[in-house]
């Protein structure tokens, strides 16, 4: 019997698992999925919100400003890439300027520090690339990006290392309400546990009403990006908006803690909670939107695409012990600025299990720090000489268009949550992310997982599940023999 | 410091050739580095035959070609760095490597070869939407599963695009026991060889649709199928034409991207539309003593070319690094006129010339009954009429330098098309 169980190991579920291993309790984080961050949390702007956009006086609005303020510590602990490069809401006429002004109050009532309204010479000497007809922008100097799955997997690694166990690949089917706790039915286990954590993403109002709890009801709104190659990384040195729109935050262009240009997204709500399709009209949508504020964004540049869920919810989030039964904690409606709220989230959603009865002990030998996994990649000539005598496997290059070494995926393959399937790899070392889409390294990627964990090469999957990247061994003839 | 006279980044065809050719023409020191742990480049997954036509006058598998270059570069001592990767180089020629034997090194070169080849147009660069399934390859990425590897990337295959190795794929997949359920082309002429078409694809029954392309890929864990759709004279999708083709793969050949990070990074000039080093005719590129050849150049269809144009780059670098190749300024400019897409090389310096200069070029439609027209800021030199032109095979003029120097003092040499396109 686990003292917690949180379903969903997104960015939420894992940073509630990785602030719950600070104290003495048993916690198990659980996903349908092979992977961590294989929801939302891979798919999104990846913006550390400063925290205008929320209307005052609502949970968005202060986990939000909190969130962001945590942002830097727990990035810097747990060895995740953050920039705080600030952001800048364009305006291009007199109605955006209205609109600019009522941004820049809510922010100020919301606790946001240094917003500042900037005219067209500032504006376009800080970003020499947006649109001429551009003509001042609020500018929020405490906005941010992240890399949200690194973050969510080192949130979740932090988490393991500090004793909570991890089931992947473990769809929750239902809950069984006890005396003592809840009796929890996956794909392959039943696992008990004396608190629950709904933090399911799209799927938490399903997941709460398996006890009868139908408070709330999840719309996925799809929004879908386009990541340009990074000879484009100078398009964008801040985070670019275009002023809000009823459906959300619009179009924005940003930079990525890699360097790579992020366009994206547009806002259309979808029946079906796996539909992270990518559509031939919202694809152009976005560009051609995109364009309005910076003019240089070109198809021809698109190295790939994708899309997310944000799980909507009404008009905030819902945080809250569920009324069925206060020891299950429901975090749900999650959409953006969740990201951004996440560190701030694990505090309320502490104090929730608090009032419910739960007994916190911190734990003497809680470990904060995660180190990641080396960059070769951002490193000076020092540093690689070094890292190479450490180990040579960090002298040879797998994946050319982003220069991943064989030493950072070994290393992916054997962290505290291994990566298995070449998503998982690409997540971690970044393999198979660059210009070529994984067409060169797909295979020696291939070879490496093979060899260092004993799996077959034609067992191995893009994403776990039935995601098998080949179909057979062919009958090997002379041509193969002289393979090296 | 390692030291050497030449050094070449690459060790395909293009690399091979000029290593030997810069041997041949008096280098001393000749090293190729290759990041993989062999030479040979994409020859070696490339086991159909072919190769070799015009240089040996015999039809050779791409292994046997590259071993034929390989063996030419061993009689000739040309050292090679193998499983090594080149980071970075310098327009003083400087060049920063890395493998798992000795780390870092930095090499000092009296001449660089750029000799990188290229890389393949993936699913994103085409921006097909859909979902993201296991089972959407490149064809060169498949060919390599099936030719070194030996696995088999998928069972129903559609193929888009109907580049060579796409076309090759769809073959080799058939003999392998895969049922290629058709190869879809956007454009109304195919992008492969006329003889690949003919021996890949009409000798198995498998059908070419011309004008179409993929508009939709579906399936959660595994390709599932595609949505194919007609395409109008813009290239746009025709609505009502869509058809729903189940399969578990996707090929894609759609293209080839010269691989130009290292150059890009050193400073060379590009040309936009081939996305490789503007060059002379000595294939020097925009900085003095850097030389390139091959398919980081543009990307060629046959490697006989490749081995021609490459022998004059190592050849040029081996007289540069000796500080015997001329250093006046190229004085003639070459230009792609109407209905060329590209040319190569961009300038001449008729005073490098020993006999002759070869212009390579694409053009950019089907014309039949039409001529190429070669001429210069004073008028027109020649006509030569052609039955047929097409985009996928590669034009080549010879210009003898006797012939040149007799124009007198020219400023540019123009190709163009003759005639009108399909
Ligand atoms: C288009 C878009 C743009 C966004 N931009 C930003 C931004 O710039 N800044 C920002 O702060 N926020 C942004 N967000 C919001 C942010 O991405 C989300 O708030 C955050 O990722 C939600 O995390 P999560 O952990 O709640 O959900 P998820 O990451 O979706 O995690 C939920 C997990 O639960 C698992 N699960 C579901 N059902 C079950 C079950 N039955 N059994 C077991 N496991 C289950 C899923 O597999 C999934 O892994 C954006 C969202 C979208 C869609
Ligand atoms: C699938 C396919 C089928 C073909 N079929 C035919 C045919 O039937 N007949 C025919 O005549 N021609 C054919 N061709 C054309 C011909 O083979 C190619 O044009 C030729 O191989 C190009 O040679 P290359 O040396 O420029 O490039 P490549 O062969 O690609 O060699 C480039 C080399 O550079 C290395 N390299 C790149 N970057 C670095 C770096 N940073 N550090 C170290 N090393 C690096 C690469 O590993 C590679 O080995 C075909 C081509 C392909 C791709």
């Amino acid at each position: 019997m686990y003292d917690v169980v949180v379903i969903g190991a997104g960015v939420a579920g894992s940073c509630i698992a990785r602030e719950l291993s600070r104290y003495k309790l048993s916690v198990c984080l659980l996903d349908k999925e092979w992977d961590v961050a294989s929801g939302t949390s891979k798919g999104n702007s990846a913006i550390v919100h400063a925290g205008y956009d929320a209307k005052p006086d609502t949970l968005q609005a202060y986990l939000n400003v909190k969130g962001n303020e945590l942002m830097e510590q727990w990035c810097a602990e747990l060895d995740v890439p953050f920039k705080r490069v600030g952001s800048l809401v364009l305006a291009f006429n007199d109605d955006d300027m209205y609109e600019l002004h009522k941004l820049m109050e809510q922010g100020q009532a919301n606790g946001v520090q240094g917003l500042r309204i900037i005219y067209k010479d500032e504006l376009h000497a800080m970003e020499p690339y947006i649109s001429d007809d551009a003509v001042a922008a609020l500018y929020a100097p405490t906005a941010g990006i992240v890399c949200p799955y690194e973050l969510t997997i080192a949130a979740a690694e932090n988490a393991v290392v500090n004793g909570v166990d991890i089931e992947l690949g473990q769809a929750v089917q239902s809950i069984m309400r006890e005396s003592d706790g809840f009796e929890i039915v996956t794909t392959e286990h039943t696992i008990r546990a004396r608190y629950v954590i709904d933090a399911a993403g799209v799927y938490a109002d399903d997941v709460a009403s398996m006890i009868g709890d139908n408070s709330f009801k999840i719309t996925p709104r799809k929004g879908e990006y386009c990541i340009l190659d990074k000879a484009k990384g100078y398009l964008a040195k801040h985070v670019i908006f275009q002023p809000p729109t009823a459906m959300g935050k619009g179009v924005l262009v940003t930079p990525t803690v890699d360097g790579n240009i992020l366009v994206g997204p547009n806002a259309h709500d979808v029946n079906d909670k796996e539909d992270t399709a990518t559509t031939a009209a919202g694809l152009q949508e976005i560009m051609d939107t995109a364009r309005k504020s910076v003019p240089g964004v070109s198809e021809r540049d698109v190295i790939t695409s994708f899309a997310g869920l944000r799980a909507v919810s009404g008009s905030d989030f819902v945080i809250k012990a569920s009324d069925v039964d206060n020891r299950f904690i429901i975090v749900g409606g999650i959409c953006s600025p969740g990201l951004t709220s996440a560190p701030a989230i694990t505090v309320m959603v502490v104090g929730l299990l608090y009032q419910a009865g739960l007994i916190l002990d911190v734990k003497a030998d809680f470990n904060p720090i995660r180190k990641g996994i080396p960059r070769f990649r951002e490193m000076n000539e020092d540093e690689r000489r070094q890292l190479i005598a450490m180990n040579p496997a960090f002298g040879r290059v797998i994946c050319r268009c982003e220069t991943v070494t064989e030493g950072e995926i070994i290393e992916a393959v054997n962290r505290p949550i291994p990566a298995v399937t070449l998503d998982a790899i690409k997540r971690r070392a970044r393999a198979g992310m660059g210009r070529c889409q994984s067409g060169f390294c797909t295979p020696r990627v291939m070879e490496i997982i093979s060899r260092e964990r004993g799996i077959p090469v034609d067992g191995i999957t893009k994403k776990g599940g039935r995601s098998l990247v080949l179909t057979g061994v062919l009958q090997k003839g002379d041509a193969y023999d002289d393979r090296t | 410091m390692i030291e050497h006279d030449v050094v070449v980044i690459g060790g395909g065809p293009a690399g091979l050739a000029a290593a030997v050719a810069a041997r041949q023409a008096g280098a001393e020191d000749v090293c190729i580095i290759e990041r993989d742990k062999r030479l040979g480049g994409i020859l070696q997954q490339c086991i159909h035959n072919g190769f070799g036509l015009h240089i040996f006058e015999e039809e050779l598998t791409g292994p046997e070609y590259a071993q034929r270059f390989i063996d030419m570069a061993q009689q000739w001592c040309v050292h090679s760095m193998l499983d090594t990767m080149v980071l970075d180089i310098t327009p003083d020629r400087m060049i920063t490597v890395v493998n798992n034997r000795d780390g870092l090194q930095a090499i000092k070169a009296g001449a660089v070869v750029l000799a990188m080849g290229c890389r393949e147009r993936s699913r994103g660069a085409l921006n097909i939407p859909g979902t993201r399934p296991a089972g959407i390859f490149t064809a060169g990425t498949a060919q390599r599963f099936v030719n070194m590897e030996g696995f088999m990337p998928g069972e129903q295959v559609v193929v888009l695009g109907s580049g060579d190795i796409g076309l090759i794929m769809a073959r080799r997949l058939t003999l392998e026991g895969a049922d290629v359920k058709m190869v879809c082309e956007i454009m109304p002429y195919s992008s492969g060889l006329k003889r690949n078409i003919v021996q890949c694809l009409d000798d198995f029954g498998i059908p070419l649709r011309m004008n179409h392309t993929v508009t939709k890929i579906h399936g959660k864990e595994r390709v599932e199928g595609v949505t194919v759709a007609a395409v109008d004279q813009n290239r746009k999708p025709i609505a009502g034409s869509e058809e729903y083709v189940p399969c578990d793969t996707l090929l894609l050949s759609v293209g080839l991207i010269p691989e130009n990070e290292l150059s890009r990074s050193a400073g060379i000039q590009l040309n936009p539309i081939t996305g490789g080093p503007v060059v002379d005719e000595s294939m020097q590129t925009s900085i003095p003593g850097i030389f390139a050849c091959g398919n980081v150049v543009h990307v060629n269809d046959l490697v006989d070319n490749v081995s021609t144009e490459s022998a004059i780059a190592g050849k040029a670098a081996a007289m540069y690094a000796s500080g015997m190749l001329d250093e006046s300024k190229a004085s003639i400019k070459v230009k792609a006129g109407p209905g060329v897409r590209y040319i190569v090389p961009n300038a001449i310096n008729l005073t490098r010339v020993d006999d002759a200069v070869t212009l390579y070029f694409r053009v950019d439609n089907v014309y039949e009954g039409a001529a190429l027209r070669v001429l210069t800021d004073k008028g027109i030199l020649f006509n030569i009429k052609k039955k047929i032109i097409v985009p996928g095979e590669m034009q080549h003029i010879k210009l003898k330098k006797s012939f040149l120097t007799k124009q007198g003092d020219i400023r540019d040499i123009i190709v163009e098309v003759a005639g009108e396109g399909k």
